[in-house]
């Protein structure tokens, strides 16, 4: 079997208007990034507050988050994907409805359902990495502080989320860095994302092996370079005295 | 909007080879990866440094890319590499080819869970072992593996609860898995949504089931 190598390939012109095929992967990659994004700013924000609400004392609220969490580590990805993008429209008021099938390009409806999908997804995931760090803290730290006559709230947003958080910047980060590689199956329902692209340069081009090598590459150095902001980041709020803090 | 769950009974034998394709897939891809990553990680540990950095670059490039971009390039590689082994196109089906990648990508997660299984293992097992006149291989087969594989048991299962959600994954390339099954009969009678609804069911109770069976596990080989 002949196969036509061709590293150049990139800088060819991909016969639709005057772009490069390079050109597809930058926005692909754009995709991929406003997609992990915007899911991460979801899954931040509802999975604290999930977490929180696991160690609040009392029955109700603990349950409720337990309930969300077991519920969205349990069904695949994918199947949830489908059931916000195909199921959830048709259970939406009929306006609503019909802004998302018909007043919204299809990219955009695609991309709000990726969204939301891996937004909620990984709350569950963040949730529980958010618990881990509330209890890691020794008891006396919840009593000191209501000791001092801070309420719940005070306890929490003074004395206990601000060192939780940082002791799970590590676990945290393989989340964030998994929302990036999770955010692939948008491709599945359309998304033009960077494995998307990927398919469509290998089958436009038939340069297979150079299309995958170059995504591949791509997803290699954006996680790289994630990791080594986050590792920044931890180094930067590191409590002196703390372990791994005095330097 | 009405949900009509009633056709989902006459298409039940149907869902069964869908959910056969993918358990037969998740434990050939469990097997295949705990034997790979238990080999990457031996590799790792070992005096060598060259195979201890292979496996190390093996670990880290699959962890850094998604299991999507894996799958669509073993369905695509797997065929041609094939055919220019072997000289002529050897047909190799989708399943093949998904097998190939899931434990290739399977192996680098599992070798770090085999890899912290044989660090906890404390140094005088080996010392002893090796007092015993027992060499590398046997000492590592005979005292440390069993001893690590025990405890790493419930992160092994954990994984592979994990990787019974993921093969989800190969509707992108059309094997007709549980999911896959579940949405075409849904297609077919035109109830997709109810069809959904179930199969996204099935998989719930799978594994939480599985995962409450691990926890209770844990409990029990906890020391």
């Amino acid at each position: 079997m002949n196969y036509h190598w061709d590293w150049g390939i990139f800088f060819k012109s991909t016969g639709v208007g005057s772009e490069i095929y390079l050109n597809w992967f930058v926005s692909g990659l754009g995709w991929t990034i406003a997609v992990a994004l915007a899911g991460w700013i979801i899954a931040l924000a509802l999975g604290s507050v999930l977490g929180v609400m696991r160690t609040l004392p009392g029955k109700l609220l603990p349950a409720i988050a337990t309930a969300y969490v077991e519920l969205f580590r349990n069904v695949p990805l994918l199947v949830q994907l489908f059931i916000w993008y195909f199921l959830v429209p048709d259970l939406l008021p009929t306006p609503l409805e019909m802004w998302f099938k018909q007043g919204i390009s299809p990219a955009t409806s695609a991309y709000l359902s990726v969204v939301v999908c891996l937004g909620l997804f990984t709350a569950a995931r963040v949730c529980e990495q958010v618990r881990t760090g509330i209890q890691a803290l020794p008891r006396g730290q919840n009593n000191a502080a209501l000791a001092m006559g801070f309420s719940t709230a005070q306890t929490y947003r003074f004395v206990l989320l601000p060192q939780a958080f940082r002791i799970i910047i590590p676990p945290l980060t393989s989340e964030f860095l998994n929302i990036f590689k999770n955010s692939s199956v948008a491709s599945l329902i359309g998304l033009m994302e960077l494995l998307a692209q990927t398919k469509q340069v290998a089958e436009f081009s038939a340069n297979i092996f150079e299309a995958f090598t170059l995504a591949t590459l791509i997803y290699f150095v954006l996680n790289m370079s994630l990791m080594g902001f986050m590792s920044w980041v931890e180094k930067r709020v590191r409590i002196p005295g703390m372990m791994g803090g005095s330097k | 909007m009405a949900l009509d769950f009633s056709q989902i009974i006459p298409a039940l034998p149907g869902l069964a080879d869908g959910m056969a394709l993918t358990l037969k897939l998740l434990v050939m891809a469990v097997g295949g990866g705990v034997v790979l990553g238990t080999l990457l990680a031996l590799a790792r540990l070992s005096d060598n440094a060259l195979l201890s950095r292979l496996a190390k670059w093996y670990v880290n490039y699959f962890r850094s890319i998604p299991l999507l971009l894996v799958i669509s390039w073993f369905y695509l590689v797997v065929p041609m590499v094939l055919s220019w082994i072997t000289g002529d196109l050897t047909p190799v089906g989708a399943f093949t080819s998904c097998l190939v990648a899931f434990v290739m990508f399977e192996a680098a997660y599992f070798s770090e869970i085999v890899r912290a299984g044989i660090q906890s293992i404390s140094r005088g097992q080996i010392n002893a072992a090796y007092a015993l006149g027992m060499t590398y291989s046997q000492a590592m087969r005979l005292v440390i593996l069993p001893q690590a594989f025990r405890k790493m048991m419930p992160l092994l299962l954990q994984q592979s609860i994990i990787l019974f959600q993921d093969t989800s994954l190969v509707y992108a390339v059309g094997l007709m898995d549980f999911l896959n099954t579940a949405r075409s009969k849904g297609d077919v009678v035109g109830l997709p949504h109810e069809f959904l609804l179930f199969a996204g069911a099935v998989y719930f109770v799978i594994s939480f089931g599985a995962s409450q069976c691990v926890k209770r596990l844990q409990k029990r080989l906890a020391v």
